[in-house]
């Protein structure tokens, strides 16, 4: 029997761990700040098309205008997909993604 | 232009110029134009089902910045994905956007201005718009307005401002209506609210 040797660091199998934690995370619709669309509208936009309050509508208008950007909505892909052709029809500038880990 | 106001039955009423009335439909027609110049007339389809099925779309973004922005890429980072749901959304987004501006200009039209013979349009133009013409006069405001962002260079509220500030006069000419563009669609989302 050999000494005790120091273990070795167990390696881990990072692209696999990462690829069952992206299942687990949902979709998300994020819209992005322009310079054409006016307030107003945007907060319209979140408040008849999500049927959000208007101060949930409003406070997400308000973090596009500030943070450049904002997560308007989460859930699975095909519905995500959904929500950024309607933003597009509006004439906002959205996108969907994995929500960010 | 009179600002928005709402009548019975959640109807709402403006009133436009002849002029103004003219210019409105000058700027869709031009959008209508160049989404079919990428997209084809709507009813090109001989098979409806071929037609819904939408699989005959581009996966690539147009080159035309103005369209660029009017059909967005919907994933940011996976040019992939984005070519996948541009090929099989593009021409209903492109449609939706044609029948949005088309229901503005019928607006105008039932509101009494001549779209054969403008110049004979001299009374002012009363819109009396339902649930339906309300959300397409939104919608096709807004994409005039982005149209005419891109060709003004508007990328950031600095461009805005720069444009606001310019001594050019085409581009004052193009700034002034953009503005009133964005009066006439706060007013209307004003009575909405």
């Amino acid at each position: 029997m050999g000494r005790v040797s120091t273990p070795a660091p167990i390696e881990l199998d990072e692209p696999e761990t990462d690829e069952v934690t992206e299942l687990d995370r949902p979709w998300v619709t994020i819209v992005w700040n322009d310079p054409v669309n006016l307030m107003s509208y945007v907060a319209y936009v979140f408040k008849s098309y999500f049927g959000y309050s208007d101060s949930k509508a409003h406070e997400l208008m308000m973090r596009v205008h500030n943070d450049g950007r904002a997560v308007v909505s989460s859930g699975p892909r095909e519905e995500m997909e959904r929500h950024v052709q309607a933003m597009h029809e509006y004439g906002l500038w959205a996108t969907l993604q994995r929500e960010d880990a | 232009m009179r600002a928005f106001e709402r009548r019975k039955r959640g109807r709402v009423r403006g009133e436009f110029e002849p002029a103004e009335a003219a210019l409105l439909v000058n700027l869709l027609s031009q959008i209508v134009e160049l989404l079919r110049d990428r997209n084809g007339p709507e009813e090109s389809s001989p098979d409806p089902l071929f037609g819904q099925l939408g699989a005959t779309g581009s996966s690539l973004p147009p080159d035309d910045p103005v369209l660029r922005r009017l059909l967005p890429d919907a994933y940011r980072d996976d040019d992939e994905a984005a070519g996948d749901f541009r090929r099989f959304t593009e021409r209903s987004l492109s449609s939706a956007k044609v029948e949005n501006a088309q229901a503005v200009v019928a607006s105008l039209a039932a509101g009494g201005f001549d779209l054969e013979d403008p110049e004979r349009s001299e009374d002012p133009v009363e819109v009396e718009l339902g649930d339906r013409a309300v959300q397409a006069w939104l919608r096709a405001l807004t994409d005039v307005r982005l149209a005419l962002a891109v060709r003004l260079g508007i990328e950031s509220e600095e461009d805005a401002e720069a444009a606001a500030d310019s001594d050019d006069e085409a581009v004052s000419v193009v700034v002034d209506i953009y503005e009133w563009l964005g009066f006439v669609q706060d007013s209307l989302v004003q009575v909405l609210d």
